[in-house]
């Protein structure tokens, strides 16, 4: 098919990804929010990065890595 | 339970994947030319897609929700539904009995099974398989509106209507292709959706050897979390394979190392992997042959490792339970508004002194176990504290002594997700419940289309022709999978039944396919009859054998199983003989009908080998199949 998969999950991460490390930053000082569930950790922020960096590799996998896709 | 608030953010990961599967179908659009191209995506798909895929497909949220609970119910020997139960099939699929699906040009599991034998062996196939896509489909949007409902408050007609009509754009714009693709993203989505989840709940636990102290105590003592009534060793939960030795009676799945081994490793996972057009169908629409071989050996990668995702929060989660500090139980079934107004009506007329009588009365009018020193204090508080109906209602919820296993993986969700996160775990439930459908649909509109419409209704039309029933009858499918998703709400003993009725169909079937792929003389007869004999032979072993209550409905009490899941794997042994034996005599006794010629890429010995010469060492079937196999082998070892 003519649609490279790693365009849409790219782009789709990269936007999570954004979401989450700028919700992330927005409470990062709302210490009781990640105290009551997330031991205590920023999650949002950490993952959203995390995320963030998949998107974009899969971005780069489409834009450069031609024909040949990486094996997962 | 109380329905979880969502934040802004949440709504906006939830709308963001909803928007990209829809894009994805739009985008997808253009390409659909064909009944080709829309039903079997004209085979042109890379193989690390159509792996990944070919995993997803069946990680649907069921198998999700359903493997946490095993993960509690049964500790580390869950595993070996992956590692027993799924490793060694796909690999087999991979090296043997690939090279006759994809080679043979046939469209699906069934037409296969017409070109090697006749219209009477793919007739029962295809008819028995749609039908049971329908409903598979049917469960999966049913537990997914009800959960929408339960956790997010939701209402049930809306959430089902509505996600089926976001499965129904995207596959009717992209077809086979628009599922696949949809499957791939669902598949980050879970592993990124959970992996922190799990990670939170590890950290928390304190590592693996705190966990694995707690368990030692759960196995002495598992009627403290009231998984079970029995004791164990004290390994019980941590070892994969020791608890079997011991016999049914030493595992808390009851089952004996010989139903393991035979009816799961090999029956059932063989039947299922190799043979269940689901999953098949995503190795077909590889596009080529190496990519085809490749793509059950790709998934196989990640289902190897699954368990950490899937199973240890089950493990968590019972470790958590028995730590009284962490302040968390494992989640009770929620009582319904009538279950609570029996139970408040009782508590109301009991007397404190009571507590016994009051407490056997309030199981049985909401049928349900229930703790007695609970019901003991909630009895003293109702007129010492003056309780409210609300907090009444709390405590006779959190009184209840039975387990709901389904929800352990959201009750894990919930207690470590902030916003946010949330958002990214529920989107990625969602996400496998409607691929789930997504991926059932697909593969009936295509044994529908071809199998059914084309070989009897109407046969030798134009492309075009088949290329509008395709898109007709996944309209079709989707509107008879909420059909079913409304039966199964409403009549769920009878959605038992029927799921029963398809575990007798599918328990022979593998035996059919090893003697049709590798020995010649199997006739069509010989086929068409021993799987009827090997179905019919499930249902009379499930009607004469008892396990925990259910069976015996021939009235004939045979043997007694020691659980129900030890009585599922006997049962498609004898099923599996059967049919194998059936279709071996009938085999010598008949004529074939079909040719050496005709058999040619259809039977192995009557096939030319493949030439894996061009490939890399590393990455022949064979080669890679065996890496996998030995890494399954020392994953074993490990978790002995």
């Amino acid at each position: 098919m003519g649609l490279d998969i790693r365009w849409p999950i790219g782009i789709m991460f990269s936007l999570v990804g954004l979401l989450l490390v700028v919700f992330g930053a927005a409470t990062n000082s709302d210490a009781a929010m990640y105290s009551q569930t997330s031991l205590g950790i920023n999650v949002n922020l950490i993952w959203g990065v995390v995320l963030l960096v998949f998107g974009v590799g899969m971005l780069l996998g489409a834009k450069f890595g031609g024909k040949k896709p990486p094996t997962p | 339970m109380q329905p979880i608030h969502l934040a802004w953010v949440d709504y906006a990961i939830l709308l963001a994947y909803t928007g990209f599967v829809i894009g994805i179908g739009f985008a997808l659009r253009g390409y659909m030319k064909t009944s080709s191209d829309f039903l079997t995506s004209g085979r042109s798909i890379p193989a690390w897609v159509t792996g990944l895929a070919f995993m997803a497909a069946n990680l649907g949220a069921l198998e999700l929700v359903g493997m946490a609970g095993s993960g509690a119910k049964y500790g580390i020997a869950t595993a070996h539904f992956y590692w027993v139960g799924a490793i060694p099939a796909m690999v087999f699929l991979a090296v043997f009995m690939m090279p006759f699906y994809y080679g043979s040009k046939a469209r699906s599991v069934p037409e296969y099974l017409k070109l090697r034998f006749d219209e009477r062996v793919r007739c029962l196939n295809s008819l028995s398989f749609a039908v049971m896509t329908v409903f598979a489909s049917g469960i999966s949007m049913n537990a997914l509106a009800k959960l929408l409902h339960l956790l997010l408050g939701w209402n049930y007609d809306a959430s089902l209507w509505i996600c089926s009509a976001v499965v129904l754009v995207y596959v009717l714009k992209g077809g086979l292709t628009s599922a696949i693709y949809t499957e791939v993203l669902q598949f980050f989505m879970i592993v990124l959706g959970f992996a922190p989840v799990v990670f939170l709940g590890f950290k928390d636990m304190g590592g693996w050897d705190a966990i694995k102290s707690k368990l030692v105590l759960v196995a002495q003592n598992p009627a403290a979390l009231s998984l079970n009534d029995k004791t164990f060793q004290p390994d019980a939960w941590t070892s994969a394979w020791k608890p079997l030795m011991g016999g049914p009676a030493a595992n808390p799945m009851g089952v004996d190392i010989f139903a393991i081994v035979f009816g799961l490793g090999f029956v059932l996972s063989f039947g299922y992997w190799c043979t269940n057009f689901l999953v098949v169908q995503r190795a077909m629409a590889a596009k080529d042959m190496t990519a085809a071989r490749r793509t059950p050996l790709i998934a196989a990668v990640p289902k190897m490792v699954f368990p950490v995702l899937v199973i240890l929060p089950g493990i968590i989660a019972i470790a958590l339970a028995s730590t009284p500090d962490k302040n968390y139980r494992l989640p009770p079934p929620a009582l319904s508004s009538g279950q609570y107004s029996a139970g408040l009506a009782d508590l109301k007329s009991g007397q404190p002194g009571d507590a016994d009588r009051v407490t056997a009365k309030v199981s049985q009018d909401i049928g349900l176990k229930m703790d007695k020193a609970k019901m003991a204090s909630l009895l003293a508080d109702i007129p010492a504290r003056h309780l409210t109906d609300d907090q009444i209602k709390d405590r006779l919820q959190n009184a209840v002594a039975e387990n709901d296993y389904d929800g352990i993986i959201l009750s894990l969700v919930k207690k470590y997700c902030p916003p946010g996160l949330l958002g990214l775990a529920l989107t990625a439930l969602l996400a496998s419940f409607m691929s789930g459908m997504a991926g059932n649909v697909t593969a009936f509109n295509t044994v529908w289309t071809y199998d059914l419409y084309q070989a009897y209704l109407a046969p030798n039309k134009p492309d075009r022709h088949y290329f509008v029933m395709g898109q007709a009858i996944t309209v079709v499918g989707i509107v008879l999978s909420i059909a079913c998703a409304y039966f199964a709400h409403k009549y769920s003993n009878a959605m038992d039944v029927v799921q029963l009725v398809f575990s007798f169909v599918n328990a022979p079937l593998f035996a059919t396919f090893l003697l049709a792929m590798f020995w010649a003389r199997t006739t069509g007869t010989g086929a068409f009859i021993g799987l009827l004999g090997g179905i019919i032979t499930s249902g009379l072993v499930h009607g004469s054998t008892l396990a925990e209550g259910k069976g015996g409905w021939l009235g004939l009490h045979l043997y007694e199983f020691p659980s129900s899941m030890a009585q599922n794997f006997w049962l498609a042994s004898f099923a599996f003989t059967a049919c194998f034996l059936l279709t071996l005599f009938i085999s010598l006794a008949t004529k074939r009908t079909k040719t050496d010629e005709e058999l040619k890429g259809l039977v192995y010995s009557l096939t030319p080998k493949l030439a894996d010469g061009d490939q890399p060492w590393i990455l022949r079937p064979a080669v890679m199949g065996s890496i996998l196999l030995l890494g399954c082998v020392i994953l074993n070892v490990i978790f002995w």
